[in-house]
């Protein structure tokens, strides 16, 4: 059985959601709980369809149910959790009932829903940016690990939950270490031992402070405290929320570089512009959303040149820090000598398979998935949370929800640059329910200007029942609409990530 | 699980496969090729191209190895005189409907209808009759469809329905007139096609190509680079297909662990994006508010000059580094190593839309 909560599979990780049609054609159960009518919603056996924002009180409600009925798996809180009683606390206030009223779901899909997940032996968890996108992001992921901790739905083929991450590496990302609290394989830059063991290997004194994220970067910049940035192959004024925030913390930087493969609306910012390259132009690897390690392989020569990590390289060892590197086989090499659970892991053995870290030594077949037996920390902790209403919801003047996300055909920011792609998807198409198009007199292709709080966006509208009445969903694929001039200024306090699935807006017809 | 082997003897030779084995699996199995045009191991079964027969002792019939268990002591022929005649014949009634340009179709070289001609020696039917003359289908910038090569394998409808779930494309009318199309046998463009090329990746012949293709490599010129995909966290494998050190296309690896041959359309066709003429190739200054051109050196003269001075007046901390969910590993890995070792500070992310 598969729970899809606020992925949206068939369009941000195509496969992945082919596969899971092909699953639920084949006989698995299957529930979407989503506010948009998504096409795996036609594959689903059941179809929750959450008002945005309310993804807490769903899943507790679901737990409710569990609790009560006595379908929680006893012997798994016993043996491998803590806190069940404080979970059991808060989610006893959540009636079916309270919870249809929160939520707009049934009570009857609810108690299907909650029993069809507590009594199948192989159940899933899949989420992605629908649930982490919110205020309450954190809390919301928490919950999900609650569900499946509470009907021990872990460490077993075929269950847990399973986080699909959006980019191509935001994994590898955060194996590498590009975060402000941890060294390449989750090594905290708080742990004496770790800084003592980076130290050594790189040279150099490095703080046991924990870093900027990036909202804190940009609001540091505004600040004035950030003076000079490197930014590489990203574009946060149009992919990050309220972009006229981002562009003024940008101005006000002494110094800054951007690498990257076109003069995006970030490089304009730029005090210099390195040209970067493709990956068909680079060795390396990338690590998808199930860990696997895969191989980058260089096909054409380097348009600009060079590949990028001998740009960084040339980069660092001119400004007194020598980086002499013969091949990313050798970074790699010196990453995997510094990181445990990467140290299986080498460009010889990446040749024949592809490898799913942890994968400690080099006999060892990697790890397909986690939490067997016992999670990292050990116990699993159950971290029970009410609900936290959106940051920003409408009201008489800005009276639409903006819900925003990715569409199939376009991946952020590169894909515009196809020219197969963009001739045939090359505008933003902002999906309005059929009653809300009447009453504002709109028609599939009419212009409007969507405006909140933070700015505004010329967009063609798109009349569909896909969103419910009220709402009004937006991609931000493309430069002509920057829907993140748009979207909330309110981020989850504990990961700093943008609350992009709701903001309050108000649409005129123009 | 244990599994129940069958013995059987192919061509003369004592084989063995697991019970359920089709004859073309327990061949396989044992090195033997049959030659197939509507089999495809991903797909279901359909049984209706009929050049896979063999013989099998006791059987009057020529059966089809794709759909016919083995039993034990089956003694089969897969080459035997009945059976290369049939199949010439086959070959001889599909290429009556043939357009025979394979001096210009872009398949060539990875047809498996040429192919087989080429093994069995056929070179023009004596069959003749009518043609279709359908209109080539180019409605689109991604696929080239023309439906004149159509040997109605029916591979394109499975890898539809049972790869991508889009159930795209059907049968159409019956015996000269059936065609493989889309509902209503509209142009792909109009169609609900999500332009998956799943479709393309499995035809046998030049029914289904690649737009970006034609015309710029024979499969024969061209090299292929397995590689992984730069858009989703999916972390597709296929092959970037490169002729004269230039990208022309991605084709699909059957060896790709997480996908197989399926792709989706951002995989498969939005690779042309490292040839926009947008794409930046020398690094650019800003003077005096605008960009100029400027060497290599110059740029990391500047940098070098810059970010020690800031850093020197204001310390480390006064810097900041975005790394990229995009970039590779060896990348990051790069960047947070001199964020953190020369500039001295834990000021690193990504722009994690994760
Ligand atoms: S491209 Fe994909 S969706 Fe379109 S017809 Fe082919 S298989 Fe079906
Ligand atoms: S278009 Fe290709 S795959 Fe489809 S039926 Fe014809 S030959 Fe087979
Ligand atoms: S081919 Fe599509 S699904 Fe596969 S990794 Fe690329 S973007 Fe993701």
């Amino acid at each position: 059985m598969m729970l899809l909560i606020g992925t949206n599979a068939t369009e941000a990780h195509p496969i992945i959601g082919y596969k899971m049609r092909q699953a639920a054609r084949r006989g698995a159960k299957m529930v979407v709980c989503d506010p948009r009518h998504i096409d795996l919603v036609d594959e689903a056996d059941y179809w929750l369809r959450q008002k945005p924002g309310t993804d807490i009180p769903l899943l507790n409600g679901l737990m409710h149910i569990i609790i009560k009925e006595g379908l929680e798996d006893k012997k798994f809180i016993a043996e491998r959790t803590e806190n069940y009683e404080e979970l059991k606390e808060i989610v006893a206030s959540y009636t079916p009932e309270r919870v249809a009223e929160l939520t707009g779901v049934s009570a009857d899909d609810l108690y299907a829903v909650a029993r069809l997940y507590a009594t199948t032996d192989k159940a899933m968890i899949f989420y992605t940016l629908g649930i982490t996108e919110h205020i309450c992001g954190t809390r919301n992921v928490m919950s999900i690990a609650n569900l499946a901790m509470l009907t021990g739905h872990l460490g077993r083929p075929g269950t847990g939950v399973c986080p699909m991450r959006g980019q191509n590496n935001v994994q590898g990302a955060c194996d590498m270490g590009a975060l402000p609290n941890v060294y390449p394989g989750y090594q905290s830059v708080t742990v004496e031992a770790n800084q003592e063991k980076f130290e050594k290997a790189w040279g150099g004194k490095i703080p046991a402070k924990v870093g900027l994220k990036i909202p804190e970067m940009f609001e540091a910049a505004h600040e004035g405290k950030v003076k000079s940035m490197y930014i590489l192959g990203e574009n946060p004024v149009l992919t990050d929320p309220d972009t006229n925030h981002i562009r003024a913390a940008l101005s006000n930087l002494d110094f800054l570089v951007v690498q990257e493969l076109f003069l995006t609306e970030t490089a304009e910012y730029a005090d210099v512009v390195l040209p970067a390259a493709s990956f068909a132009e680079c060795n390396g690897t990338f690590t998808n959303t199930e860990r696997r390690v895969q191989r980058v392989r260089k096909a054409i020569e380097p348009i600009p040149g060079q590949a990028n990590w001998e740009t960084i390289c040339q980069m660092v060892t001119r400004m007194g820090y020598p980086m002499n590197y013969e091949s990313p086989r050798e970074i790699w090499a010196e990453m995997a000598s510094l990181t445990p659970s990467m140290k299986g892991i080498n460009y010889g053995r990446l040749e024949n398979e592809s490898l799913q870290w942890p994968c400690p030594s080099t006999d060892h077949p990697g790890t397909p998935f986690l939490h067997a037996g016992k999670f990292t920390r050990g116990l699993g902790l159950f971290q029970p949370s009410e609900h936290i209403p959106p940051g920003e919801m409408p009201d008489e003047e800005y009276p639409f929800l903006l819900s925003t996300g990715r569409i199939l055909y376009h991946y952020n920011v590169t894909t515009p640059y196809s020219k197969g792609i963009s001739s045939i998807w090359d505008k933003e198409m902002a999906e309005v329910n059929p009653l809300d198009a009447e009453k504002l007199g709109l028609v599939t292709g009419s212009q409007v200007k969507v405006s909140s709080r933070r700015g505004e966006a010329i967009t063609a509208v798109k009349v569909t029942d896909r969103v419910l009445p009220g709402v009004i969903w937006m991609s931000f694929h493309y430069t002509a609409t920057p829907t993140n001039a748009l979207t909330s200024h309110h981020l989850d306090p504990i990961t700093g990530t943008g609350e992009y699935k709701v903001a309050a807006v108000k649409i005129e017809k123009i | 699980m244990e599994v129940n082997l069958v013995k059987l003897n192919i061509n003369g030779k004592e084989v063995e496969a697991p019970q359920g084995s089709t004859i073309l699996q327990a061949a396989e199995l044992a090195g033997i090729e049959i030659p197939r045009l509507c089999y495809d191991p991903e797909l279901s079964k359909m049984g209706s191209c009929r050049l896979c027969v063999v013989e099998v002792k006791g059987n009057r019939l020529l059966p089809a190895s794709c759909v016919t268990p083995i039993s034990p002591g089956m003694e089969v022929q897969t080459e035997s005189p009945a059976v290369v005649e049939a199949r010439k014949t086959i070959l001889e009634l599909l290429i009556a409907n043939h357009p025979l340009d394979c001096l210009t179709c872009d398949k060539l070289g990875d047809c498996k209808l040429a192919d087989y001609c080429y093994e069995y020696g056929v070179k023009e039917s004596p069959y003749v009759g009518e043609k279709h003359n359908y209109a080539i289908d180019n409605s689109n910038p991604f696929i080239i469809r023309d439906l004149n090569k159509c040997i109605l394998c029916g591979a394109c409808v499975r890898a539809c329905e049972e790869m991508t779930g889009q159930d795209n494309l059907s049968y159409l009318h019956r015996g000269f007139h059936r065609k493989a199309t889309t509902a209503a046998d509209v142009p792909y463009i109009e169609s609900d096609c999500v332009f998956c090329g799943q479709c393309v990746a499995v035809c046998p012949t030049g029914a289904l190509t690649e737009k970006t293709m034609a015309g710029k490599a024979r499969r024969f010129n061209i090299d292929r680079v397995q590689t992984t995909c730069p858009f989703c966290g999916t972390g597709c494998n296929f092959d970037l297909a490169v002729k004269d050190g230039k990208v022309i296309g991605v084709l699909s690896n059957p060896e790709a662990p997480v996908n197989g041959r399926s792709l989706c359309v951002k995989g498969r066709f939005g690779w042309d994006f490292i040839y926009n003429e947008k794409r930046l190739t020398q690094p650019l200054i800003k003077k005096n508010g605008q960009f100029v051109e400027a060497s290599w050196d110059e740029a990391f003269d500047l940098i070098a000059l810059r970010f020690n001075e800031i850093k020197e007046k204001y310390g480390p901390d006064s810097f900041a580094a975005l790394s990229s969910a995009r970039c590779t590993n060896e990348e990051n890995y790069l960047v947070q190593k001199f964020t953190r070792a020369y500039m001295g500070t834990n000021n690193v992310d990504h722009c994690a839309r994760t």
